[in-house]
């Protein structure tokens, strides 16, 4: 979500120009099975945990996660998607509006909450996470997963599960799709 | 910027208002729609409160007596974490002689982020734009507009659209309303909620045809993209929606009506008659509703009334409202 925003930003409007490809689709998918075992091993099994997307860019990747879990594992996952877009801290200061109804069908009270992103940076996103979360119910434990951290963290956060560190300029941007992950410059129209 | 709340032309300071629905456009009306449901998912949740609008204060300035459309925007504001500040005039200064000027300056002084305006004389929340830093919303001006109240109209009849009503399938458009006969029944010259009920529901494709005996129909309704009938009994089979207007008792006394057992004979949706609409029919009303006149008690609390379902809407297309003019970062 952090990155389909930053573009939509006044002075960022433009069009995404990809430099260069630093994950394959195929890398994308082998990042999202070893994060699903190591999301197995941390918490011994899957009782209780339950994935939650960030919208836009995390919805899409936590029903990939979802899916590969329930292979890996054997049993289905709960998955869910958030929009911040209410508890964000720059309200006012950009245009942010909901992109997406937020859907949380379950009671997240007593369960392990893994939030899914597709790109960390700043932290902000997921600091309005963790505030809406709580709004759902009081989670045992919540962890985060990424596709791609970028660094620059303006916030103390950082995450559990990394498909890919990645060192970026400031003024750079990321791009997640299913065919892959490219590092990239907006370019104004 | 969202395309929804432009600021209006002629006003400084580029803040964004809403005062009418032309101001909209279909194209606002439908991003206000699609927001909608966003905070309509958070009026469902066992905290229905985000804090989106923290430090921000919504000031309402009721002129005339209102129970929903205040209450209303008093809970979206409240659940979108802004403060609220509640004038009522019968309890104000102005029993004293402050001007509306005044009454508007003092409350901009105080420092609000938006203003809520309801007043008996058309065109008010236009002029209190003029006087103050704030977003201005016009929760009512005399016989003229109502947008607020057009806005959950449009998005209870998308929100039944979308859940399926038969013999809605395939007739009624992906977005908007095309496709969907509404009948609009009763005292449209009075009524501001027909006025912008008429320009949202044609803006969005749909057919509306006035209904009401020709002293309750403006003198002139050129320019109105409407089609109008004295005679509900042939117009209630062919439509989809029954928007039925309440009847102030004082067009008796303005001799506009013989009498309102006259009128509910001829205009009011009986029990009979709710028999004769067609099945995925719907029946609405504005509130507040008199029971036995415009509207039979029993027909009101039918299946097929979706007046409560308007009354919730409404907070969640006030929460959009606010959070448009006040939060989307114009």
């Amino acid at each position: 979500m952090a990155e389909r925003e930053r573009r939509l930003t006044p002075h960022r409007r433009g069009v995404f120009v990809a430099r260069a490809q630093v994950m394959t689709a195929e890398d994308v998918q082998r990042a999202l099975t070893r994060i699903a075992h190591e999301i197995v091993e941390r918490n011994r099994g899957l009782d209780g945990v339950v994935l939650v997307g960030l919208q836009t860019g995390g919805v899409p990747l936590a029903h990939r996660l979802g899916r590969v879990l329930e292979e890996v594992a054997g049993v289905p996952v709960p998955v869910g998607s958030l929009d911040v877009a209410l508890y964000r801290d720059d309200i006012g200061l950009r245009p942010v509006l909901p992109e997406a109804v937020t859907d949380v069908s379950f009671d997240l009270t007593g369960r392990t909450v893994v939030l899914v992103d597709d790109v960390l940076f700043t932290g902000r996103t997921v600091r309005a996470a963790l505030n809406a979360l709580s709004d759902y119910g009081r989670a045992r434990a919540v962890q985060l997963a990424v596709m791609v951290d970028r660094g620059h963290r303006e916030l103390p956060i950082r995450p559990d599960y990394v498909g890919k560190n990645l060192p970026t300029r400031r003024d750079e941007l990321v791009d997640v799709s299913d065919a892959g992950v490219s590092i990239g410059d907006m370019v104004p129209r | 910027m969202s395309a929804a709340l432009a600021p209006a032309p002629g006003h400084d300071g580029g803040r964004a208002h809403l005062l009418s629905v032309a101001d909209l456009g279909r194209e606002g009306i439908e991003e206000v729609l699609q927001l909608t449901d966003s905070f309509s998912e958070v009026s469902d949740r066992a905290i229905p409160k985000v804090p989106a609008l923290r430090g921000k204060t919504v000031a309402s300035l009721f002129f005339e007596d209102s129970t929903r459309t205040r209450l209303s925007f008093e809970a979206a504001a409240k659940r979108l974490s802004a403060d609220t500040m509640t004038f009522a005039a019968s309890s104000s200064s102005l029993n004293k002689g402050e001007s509306l000027r005044d009454t508007v300056q003092t409350i901009d002084a105080m420092g609000v982020d938006a203003m809520v305006v309801r007043h008996r004389s058309s065109g008010v929340p236009w002029q209190v734009a003029r006087w103050t830093r704030a977003s201005v919303i016009n929760a009512g001006d005399g016989w003229h507009e109502h947008p607020t109240q057009a806005l959950l109209d449009c998005y209870t009849l998308r929100q039944a659209a979308r859940d399926g009503r038969p013999g809605w399938a395939g007739r009624v458009g992906e977005t908007g309303l095309e496709g969907l006969r509404i009948a609009i029944v009763g005292d449209i010259e009075h009524s501001r909620v027909a006025r912008s009920d008429v320009a949202a529901f044609s803006m969005l494709g749909a057919e509306v045809t006035l209904v009401g005996p020709p002293t309750l129909l403006p003198s002139s309704l050129s320019g109105w993209p409407v089609s109008v009938s004295h005679d509900l009994d042939d117009v209630l089979p062919k439509v989809d929606v029954v928007y039925l207007l309440r009847l102030q008792a004082e067009r008796i006394h303005e001799s506009l009506l013989p009498s309102l057992r006259e009128y509910t004979a001829r205009y009011g949706l009986t029990r009979s008659r709710a028999a004769r609409l067609s099945e995925g029919s719907l029946v609405m009303h504005p509130g507040p509703m008199n029971r036995g006149v415009e509207i039979a008690a029993e027909v009101a609390d039918l299946p097929c009334s979706v007046v409560t379902r308007q009354v919730r809407n409404g907070v969640a297309v006030r929460m959009a409202v606010l959070f448009l003019l006040l939060g989307s970062g114009q």
